[in-house]
């Protein structure tokens, strides 16, 4: 079990990073420290995709001195898949900034709970 | 290459380019391109439809014509074409019916910028239903919620951008664990379109020893789809997210946003990991049980609470329970049970959601259940769109909730399992009940005066051209899915056969 987890050393460290992640994002209750969390989160997956889709001792995928044998390259969708969802998630964490900040004026504090103990003090209208 | 095969990219580039263009129209000129463009959608999507019945054949579109395992696909069947094309009839009534909110709620400046979310969200919804390829899906996704975050916040108050805030982190844990899930399957099939990753996955499902790692995969891409949805547990930030959003907000996101997320699943589970495969994995077991919670739950919360607003999302909680029990009844009859309640309940609660507002108009601008005492005899339009869409969510015998609770039960006798049956008829007749006495009761309240409370509230109903013929749009499909259900079922059930 051991030996397997140290073997896959990338991919157990991606799913570390994962969990670091998601619970940060989940049980943090300070707005910045979720976004970090959520961003942590992203990196996991994208680490676990790019060392799953590097094959050692292949090259990045441009023919190079007229070789066109397939094995000698790796395969370039996951490394487009991580640019993916790079932007993704830079685009996601920049609304949630822009959230966060909107909050803060309002409530003057980045605590969740006292934002919705603050918030509860409004009149309930339409 | 017949032409209508390019229209299910055409929906996709046409709104993808028409958000852009309403940000540099004026507000109302913003809203006549939005309502002219979606007919174009609603005809085009409907064409694809006619198509693909008539042709009894789904067709498949590569992107820059590269074939199978390398390009990116869009395919469409009778299940894509039908859907879309009720998206984008409940997508221009909830437009058209909560358009005098919009112009209430949101400053002059910004209401072209609201559009241009509504097309990008179009857009983002569509390739949801028409995308073949499981990583576009994801990409899709996230677009679909960072356009329901900003119709939310389009309405200045506090309490919306919390609640924004409090759905997008749900939503963003959802969205984590669906990215992961996908990079799992990739990982195990080396594939992302949906036809090549499931010949891989019942290739490697034949040894046992891989099962684990296939549930693993598609458990994790369940539950991030289930949080995104709103099935219970992960239900509790919907009375906030739509109690507090204007009108067209809540309607497109209860009806048209969580049901997206639903259909994409549906999807993949038939196109990408396939029904063989599925039966061997211990999911459906663990939605089904969520799903029978979701109902009872949802529909209890909705009895505690105060507001109307809260209570119909509340019930929507309930109804996404409903669904994802179809989901995990399973075969034909379940999941097509659960596609015909994602009908049902989209032209159902996007009628309830324009309605509340006008009702609360008439009694001082106020949601609450006391003030609404006999809104329904000041408003008498909204008063009869209401009660339709209650006795819809009831069950009542023409109405579409009624064929849909009938196909939930047809399905789960189908399986054969006496527990399943007695538990689904159980929980069925519970949810009904609870139901019953929620709606039924907001009902009589909107009918009935006390003393001075008609006299003391004086407004009259406001009636506009839009906001009626959205309503008698969504009532009729609510009666044509309720008296013609079996029209809608062969055709969700031809769509099914094609999708494998």
């Amino acid at each position: 079990m051991l030996e397997t987890l140290l073997i896959n050393y990338e991919e157990a460290a991606a799913i570390i990073l994962f969990g670091i992640g998601f619970t940060t994002l989940l049980f943090q209750r300070n707005l910045i420290k979720k976004l970090i969390g959520m961003n942590i989160m992203d990196t996991g997956v994208f680490l676990f995709l790019a060392s799953m889709g590097y094959i050692s001792g292949r090259k990045a995928p441009i023919i190079t001195n007229g070789v066109t044998d397939m094995e000698a390259y790796i395969n370039p969708v996951p490394a487009g898949l991580v640019l993916t969802g790079i932007v993704v998630s830079v685009s996601v964490t920049a609304v949630m900034l822009s959230l966060t900040i909107r909050l803060y004026r309002r409530y003057h504090t980045l605590n969740l709970d006292d934002i919705y103990a603050l918030s509860k003090h409004q009149i309930e209208d339409r | 290459m017949n032409f209508i095969c390019n229209f299910p990219l055409f929906t996709i580039v046409f709104s993808l380019f028409s958000g852009p263009l309403c940000m540099m129209l004026r507000g109302r000129a913003a809203k006549y391109y939005t309502i002219i463009y979606e007919c174009v959608l609603i005809i085009l999507c409907g064409t694809v439809l006619w198509y693909t019945i008539s042709s009894g054949q789904p067709f498949t579109y590569s992107m820059g014509e590269f074939s199978a395992p390398w390009g990116n696909e869009i395919r469409a069947g009778v299940l894509e074409g039908l859907t879309a094309f009720l998206f984008m009839i409940v997508m221009l009534c909830s437009v058209l019916g909560g358009w005098r909110f919009l112009s209430m709620d949101l400053d002059n400046s910004k209401i072209n910028l609201y559009f241009t979310l509504i097309n990008l969200m179009t857009a983002a919804l569509l390739s949801l239903v028409w995308t073949n390829d499981i990583f576009s899906g994801y990409v899709f996704l996230e677009i679909t919620t960072l356009t329901s975050c900003g119709i939310l916040i389009v309405r200045e108050i506090g309490r919306t951008t919390l609640a924004a805030v409090r759905y997008m982190i749900l939503n963003l844990l959802g969205s984590g664990l669906f990215l992961l899930g996908v990079v799992l399957l990739y990982d195990i099939t080396g594939h992302l379109l949906m036809m090549n990753m499931k010949a891989a996955l019942t290739e490697l499902a034949a040894d046992p020893a891989n099962i684990p790692v296939i549930s693993l995969a598609v458990g994790i891409l369940t539950i991030g789809l289930a949080i995104k949805s709103g099935l219970f547990p992960f239900h509790f930030w919907m009375p906030d997210t739509y109690g507090w959003a204007t009108p067209t907000s809540a309607s497109v996101l209860s009806s048209l946003v969580s049901k997206g997320y639903i259909f994409l699943l549906i999807k993949i589970y038939w196109r990408a990991v396939g029904l063989d495969v599925l039966r061997a994995l211990p999911v459906s077991n663990i939605l089904f049980v969520l799903g029978l919670c979701g109902m009872v739950f949802g529909s209890v919360s909705a009895l505690r609470a105060n507001n109307i607003n809260r209570m119909v999302a509340f019930s929507s909680a309930a109804q996404i329970g409903y669904i994802y029990m179809g989901i995990g009844i399973g075969g034909m009859a379940g999941f097509s049970a659960a596609i015909f309640h994602i009908y049902c309940h989209a032209v159902t609660k996007s009628l309830l959601f324009i309605t509340t507002p006008r009702l609360a108009e008439v009694s001082g601008d106020s949601l609450l259940f006391s003030r609404l005492q006999g809104s329904g005899l000041r408003d008498p339009n909204s008063g009869i769109f209401f009660t339709v869409g209650s006795l819809s969510m009831v069950g009542i015998p023409i109405f579409a909730g009624f064929s849909s609770k009938l196909l939930f039960a047809t399905a789960a006798v189908g399986t054969g399992s006496f527990r399943k049956v007695i538990l689904v008829m159980l929980i069925l007749a519970v949810s009904s009940l609870l139901n019953a006495f929620y709606f039924i009761h907001t009902v009589i309240r909107i009918y009935t005066v006390y003393g001075s409370d008609y006299l003391r509230v004086r407004e009259r109903g406001h009636h506009s051209l839009d906001y009626n013929t959205a309503a008698v749009i969504l009532t009729a499909c609510n009666l044509f899915l309720g008296l013609f259900s079996w029209v809608i079922t062969d055709l969700i059930q031809k769509g099914f056969l094609m999708f494998s």
